[in-house]
């Protein structure tokens, strides 16, 4: 897909910020010095994406531009280069499938199966009724809570083909489920349990136990 | 001042060089594709990898900083087979069509793949396709072949000051686009054709017209500013394909202007190609004989004060001097190269020269830029001040039209109000002026094509005086006059202005419609208003079917710039000798010599045998044009007219930057442009797309 040919140019709703954004796009604007302001152009797309349903459209990209008095093109390179900013409008709920070799060898071609078949759609599309759209995506960076799904802005890891679709469904019907570990872990713990510094005095002689890693 | 050894050879360069630069001054070729001389440093097409000693990788020659021992080796194995590895990645993506592309014989990418280049491919993937974008009239893209090395994207963030393309995507979707596709709208925009390494970007007017080995090349000077941009002509058999800069450090540097760039297919076109007499209302073409016959039988017999001569922009200085002494021969004192009616002076030289020089602008301090928009009337001095401008510390007024200039000033006034009142020191940009140790002016024609321009130059020499724009004790001279008119320094430095008790322009053309002038001689004169010239003889000696010819009794066809060796002055006043590329059309002939052959005719015989004998007679007339090529100091002095200044606002006399002259107007390529760029400073409206 040419990052040129789509969305750029259609006809869209104009954009401005809202006041409160206005307001939290001053504070970042803040924190560089004097002249530097184009160094929030990253903070202010992901404002302007926000308040824009998930996606930015041409009018705020040269609203941010002009916003931080630089050209738009300027704007637009920044936009199409990271695959945070989404260039075309999306669904409620950003559906984000990790696929690299960690989740992978820990089942992720199960999740985006399941995945396809609740939604009804592949990766690349937005269901009929703008609840959904599915992507897939590199690597999300909690490859020890493999296989992990990003839905918007939170983690679902340790995921399994139920807990998937079980999550699924709570988002179709309007819920917000846990998330993070869905297996009741916290944050990376081993999963059965503690393996190492599992007790003594602290004072660094612990021998590990023997047949474990 | 750090001292390294580059295969062997131990060079002590400046502070703050490259390893590339220093390479480079002990002639050590070193491959490059994204790095230029004249733009940032981007460092991104890894050509020039070099080794260094202590280093385990190769380091990027152009973005590393020689620094004090370093060992550089340019010439191992080691290296050739790390370029080869990145001309492989070039190239993975690259389209073999060179034998349909337009760079193919001038190509960076073909002519190193010769040294670095692997006779195979080891890539089994597709190749990946982009689609072609469109950047305007002028420039063909073939996104495809595009390597990114962002040099485009810097020239016009950089050097053109409109930062419209950019590279949106990344890695294998990596793209340059301009924004929303739309056409590049700068005045330099076709140089990004002679900076793009491969054959991405190319001249559309050019595309598979020629092969460079087809062509021959000469050096010569452009005329459609008055900067006198160094130019190559390319042509073949006799026709003129296409033009090219050459490089001038203290000029152009190795920009020209789109207009010098691509209005050359005007020299095909409207061409006056064999001598026309209006007969019964209606030209009629006729032998040369024949003209001169009919001139002769109009001009006998009639006093010189009833004759009157007007020369163009486009003239050279030979032409010029022929006219003026057959004029002078004619007894007519009735003569003026100004046609635009410029209130300039002839004299002191200083008054109409662009005295701190183009290279000189970068050692100004702040400049007041009075009725000129430079960055239409002449792009490649707007690109020096923009140069200036970036390297900090410039503080910029204009007084006149508030365009976009392509960098910030201050915009202090419209008219001449703003002026008189900083004349007087009462303005705080008057305190700029004085605080600057190296200030400068530019006068643009809009300041003095008017009622007033008399009284205009004088609040400016006023200006001057009480700004401290002269500094005597550096040398320092801030007054400068931008021209539009290649041939308007050539006159002034000429004389050919009104003699004692002559007419100046506005009085010609007065007289003319009186019925005091009955014969205007018109040597490439189209900017008058011809319908005022009365029942007047008029003669046009000139190129182009433009307004000149339309009016013309007689015409007696000349040749155009790239047809003849002529002289031509620059704003700077500077003294530069242009070349044939080809011999003009049909029966058209040099200016120079058709003056003569007339004077013959008009049996008052010119003494030049030769274009040497015309050259004598030029230095003789004044001696800086035995000075060709450099700066002669103008001597200052008192200048100025009388009267009030008038409240009007001061306009650019150039409207339409691609259309200014009889070989502009004839473009196919300039119309095309003024449809693209037409109206492009007006603001959207809700009605627009």
């Amino acid at each position: 897909m040419s990052p040129a040919g789509d969305g750029m140019g259609a006809a869209e709703a104009p954009f401005s910020f809202s006041e409160a954004n206005v307001e939290r796009a001053k504070a970042v604007i803040a924190k560089y010095p004097d002249g530097r302001q184009q160094s929030a152009v990253m903070a202010l797309l992901d404002l302007a994406q926000r308040q824009n349903g998930g996606w930015l459209s041409q009018p705020a990209l040269e609203y941010v531009a002009e916003f931080l008095g630089m050209p738009t093109i300027r704007v637009a390179e920044v936009a199409t280069f990271y695959t945070m900013y989404n260039r075309t409008p999306i669904g409620r709920h950003h559906v984000q499938v990790c696929t690299n070799l960690s989740c992978w060898l820990r089942g992720s071609d199960e999740i985006a199966a399941v995945c396809r078949e609740t939604l009804g759609i592949d990766f690349g599309q937005t269901s009929a009724d703008g609840a959904f759209t599915l992507s897939e995506v590199e690597c999300l960076c909690a490859c020890v809570n493999a296989p992990i799904v990003q839905i918007d802005d939170d983690f679902y890891e340790d995921l399994t083909a139920e807990s998937m679709r079980t999550i699924l469904d709570a988002l179709r019907a309007g819920q917000t489920p846990k998330p993070g570990s869905q297996i009741g872990r916290t944050s990376s713990e081993p999963m059965g349990g503690l393996t190492t510094l599992t007790g003594g005095d602290g004072d660094g002689g612990e021998a590990r136990p023997t047949g474990e890693s | 001042m750090p001292k390294l050894t580059i295969d062997g050879t131990v060079v002590e360069v400046e502070p703050g060089l490259t390893v590339l630069q220093a390479c480079e001054l002990i002639d050590v070729e070193i491959p490059r594709f994204c790095y230029h001389e004249r733009l940032s440093i981007a460092g991104n097409c890894r050509m020039c990898l070099v080794a260094m000693e202590g280093s385990p990788k190769p380091i990027a020659s152009c973005a590393m900083p020689a620094a004090d021992g370093m060992v550089i080796h340019t010439n191992t194995p080691e290296v050739h087979k790390m370029r080869e590895g990145v001309m492989e990645f070039l190239l993975i993506n690259h389209p073999l069509d060179c034998p349909i592309c337009d760079q193919g014989g001038e190509c960076d990418l073909q002519d190193q793949a010769l040294f670095y280049g692997f006779d195979r491919g080891r890539y089994i993937e597709n190749k990946r396709a982009v689609r072609d974008k469109y950047m305007g009239p002028l420039i063909k893209t073939i996104m495809t072949r595009c390597i990114h090395c962002t040099r485009c994207i810097r020239f016009a963030t950089e050097v053109a000051g409109v930062p419209e393309i950019g590279a949106i995507g990344r890695g294998e979707n990596m793209e340059v686009v301009t924004y929303l596709d739309q056409a590049l709208a700068s005045e330099l925009s076709g140089n990004v054709i002679d900076l793009c390494p491969v054959g991405a970007l190319t001249s559309k007017p050019y595309a598979f017209v020629a092969r460079p080995w087809e062509l021959s090349k000469t050096e010569t000077i452009d005329v459609m500013d008055a900067v006198g941009s160094n130019i190559r002509v390319d042509a073949r058999g006799g026709e003129v394909l296409r033009v090219l800069p050459r490089l001038n450090e203290e000029i152009n540097e190795e920009w020209i202007s789109d207009k010098s760039r691509f209005a050359c297919d005007g020299l095909r076109r409207q061409r006056l190609d064999r001598p026309y007499l209006r007969v019964d209302g209606k030209l009629r073409p006729v032998r040369w004989q024949e003209a001169f016959d009919a001139i002769a039988a109009r001009i006998k017999n009639l006093p010189g004060r009833k004759i009157a001569a007007v020369a163009g922009d486009l003239v050279d200085c030979e032409a010029m001097v022929a006219l003026q002494d057959l004029m002078a021969a004619l007894g007519s004192p009735h003569l003026d190269c100004r046609q635009d009616g410029a209130a300039l002076p002839a004299e002191p030289r200083s008054a109409y020269l662009f005295n701190t020089t183009i290279a000189g602008i970068a050692s100004a301090g702040a400049c007041l830029l009075i009725g000129t928009n430079p960055r239409r009337e002449a792009p490649i001095i707007n690109a020096r001040i923009r140069e200036r401008y970036r390297a900090g510390g410039f503080q910029i007024g204009v007084i006149g039209p508030a365009d976009d200039l392509t960098y910030p000033y201050d915009h202090l006034g419209d008219g001449p109000e703003a002026l008189v009142k900083i004349a007087d020191g009462a303005h705080p940009f008057a305190e700029v002026l004085r605080a600057s140790e190296t200030p400068m002016i530019v006068v643009g024609q809009g300041a003095l094509l008017r009622g007033d321009g008399g009284a205009v130059l004088a609040a400016v020499r006023k200006l001057v005086d009480t700004c401290g724009i002269l500094r005597p004790d550096s040398g320092w001279n801030g007054f400068n006059v931008l021209h539009t008119a290649a041939a308007r320094v050539g006159g002034l430095d000429l004389g050919f202005v009104p003699q004692r008790g002559g007419k100046d322009v506005a009085a010609i053309v007065a007289g003319a419609e009186a019925g005091e002038i009955e014969v205007v001689y018109l040597l490439g004169a189209d900017e008058l208003p011809m319908e005022r010239l009365g029942g007047a003889f008029v003669i046009y000696q000139g190129h182009h079917g433009d307004a000149g010819a339309h009016r013309a009794d007689v015409i007696l066809p000349g040749a155009a710039y790239t047809e003849k060796d002529a002289t031509y002055v620059n704003t700077e006043g500077r003294v530069q000798f242009a070349t044939r590329v080809c011999y003009p059309p049909g029966d058209a002939r040099e200016d120079w010599a058709i003056l003569r052959a007339l004077s013959d005719a008009l049996e008052c015989s010119l003494p030049f045998e030769r274009l040497a004998d015309v050259r004598a007679r030029l230095r003789e007339v004044n001696p800086v044009f035995a000075e060709p090529d450099v700066i002669v100091r103008a001597p200052w002095g008192t200048f100025g007219g009388t009267g009030e200044v008038g409240s009007e606002p001061f306009v650019s006399p150039i409207e339409n930057f691609y259309m200014t002259n009889a070989i502009s107007r004839a473009s196919v390529t300039m119309a095309e442009c003024t449809r693209a760029f037409a109206g492009k400073s007006e603001k959207k409206t809700g009605t627009h797309g």
